[in-house]
């Protein structure tokens, strides 16, 4: 009884959330926190914050995955699919309506109009996406970084290689190229180690949790910024 | 078989927009408006206008939008659950993973490194969609009477209130809206 009573909360909470978020992506995160962190006290502070860069960085709709986390937190695999199934219910049945109009809807004059003078908005919210992103990659002044954005607009735009198989291949290359960073570090580490003894390797341990605490900052700092 | 295409199409959108929101579009135009010929691009700009002015991730709204268009409901509803499908084993996955050992370090650095082509990938959208509003479907020409000059006007104020004062893109593009009815209605 009380576990139908979690689960009814879970589907009302992620389907009001999933209601209100206007043009998907980052929104959703705080209504999340203030519902399942500070609300309902299902989550930790700590552990959205890990969720939030989960949900960030696997595909998909970031909403549908910070569902699924949420959900799999409270209740498991179900848990997650009722999360999942309240989140896409509320743009499911809009859309379903919008699209039965839509046929009638362009024929009209004034839509027409309307829309046209949107397609221009819309262009300009997205190359303003592009800039706000963009600017933080060349922020980080890794050449590699530059060459990779370069590459990537040239095979899309000119060339109309499908964006997906663009994806594939640069996860391949950023798995190449991780697993060689880390095998040399790893190498590195072990070297130094090797001379000082456990003294070096206690710092080195110490030097890589401060690393981790930095990196989990600035990530935090950055989801502050936008 | 057409639900079988719809449902594949979704998945490998679900599965390659890495980065949630806009990383979705560039795979979406790839798809339906290139390959498999769904959309126009106008009605593909038009699915973009509507996926921002209504609550829920652009893909999800895209999904069930061409879903419909191409296979009435079964077709929004299966196109739908294809979107999802990666989504749900994989983070599902990383979830079970998460609560284990608390560590994510490999998925942080993977992303970095895409984070970089998938701005590229938007940016290519995102002049895509620049061109169709500023030379319609003709694409590109370098004849300047070709060029939509309300288009570019509306464009202007938009960068301006986006850029400057961070305005709320809803809003922006229903200001947008407005000012493409006065120009193409009344002057």
């Amino acid at each position: 009884m009380k576990k139908a009573k979690k689960y009814l909360k879970l589907f009302t909470s992620c389907f009001y959330i999933s209601a209100f978020t206007f043009g998907g992506g980052f929104v959703i995160i705080p209504l999340m926190r203030r519902k399942f962190v500070e609300d309902l006290k299902w989550l930790e502070e700590s552990e959205m914050m890990d969720l939030t860069a989960i949900a960030q960085s696997s595909p998909g709709a970031i909403a549908v995955n910070a569902a699924i986390l949420t959900g799999y937190k409270i209740g498991g695999i179900f848990g997650a699919a009722v999360a999942v199934f309240a989140t896409i219910l509320p743009p499911m049945l809009i859309i379903t309506a919008i699209s039965f109009f839509y046929d009638a809807f362009r024929e009209n004059e004034i839509v027409s109009a309307v829309l046209k003078g949107m397609q221009a908005g819309v262009a300009a919210v997205i190359c303003d996406v592009v800039l706000k992103m963009g600017g933080g990659v060349f922020k980080e002044k890794n050449a590699l970084y530059i060459v990779l954005m370069a590459a990537a607009f040239v095979l899309t735009f000119f060339l109309d290689i499908n964006a997906a198989y663009i994806v594939l291949g640069s996860i391949a290359l950023a798995v190449i190229v991780l697993s060689l960073k880390y095998l040399i570090v790893h190498r590195r580490k072990k070297k130094t180690a090797e001379d000082k003894k456990d003294v070096a390797e206690e710092k080195i341990v110490k030097e890589r949790e401060e690393d981790d605490i930095k990196g989990k900052g600035e990530s935090a700092e950055e989801e502050e910024k936008r | 078989m057409i639900y079988l295409d719809l449902f594949w199409v979704f998945v490998q959108v679900g599965l390659f927009s890495i980065g949630g929101g806009y990383a979705a579009i560039p795979i979406i135009q790839s798809h339906v408006v290139e390959q498999n010929g769904w959309l126009t691009m106008t009605a593909f700009t038009d699915l973009i206008t509507i996926a921002e002015m209504t609550p829920g991730p652009i893909a999800i709204n895209s999904a069930t939008f061409v879903g419909i268009k191409v296979g009435g409901i079964w077709g929004g509803i299966i196109a739908t659950l294809g979107c999802i499908l990666p989504s749900a084993v994989i983070v599902s996955l990383l979830a079970f993973l998460y609560y284990r050992f608390r560590k994510m370090n490999f998925v942080r650095d993977t992303l970095a490194f895409l984070r970089p082509v998938i701005v590229a990938l938007i940016a290519s959208a995102g002049l895509s969609i620049l061109i169709l509003s500023f030379w319609g479907e003709g694409g590109f020409s370098p004849d300047a009477s070709a060029l939509n000059i309300a288009s570019v006007i509306i464009f202007a104020a938009a960068m301006f209130f986006l850029r400057k004062y961070k305005a709320n893109p809803i809003y922006v593009m229903l200001g947008a809206g407005v000012l493409g009815a006065v120009f193409y209605l009344l002057l």
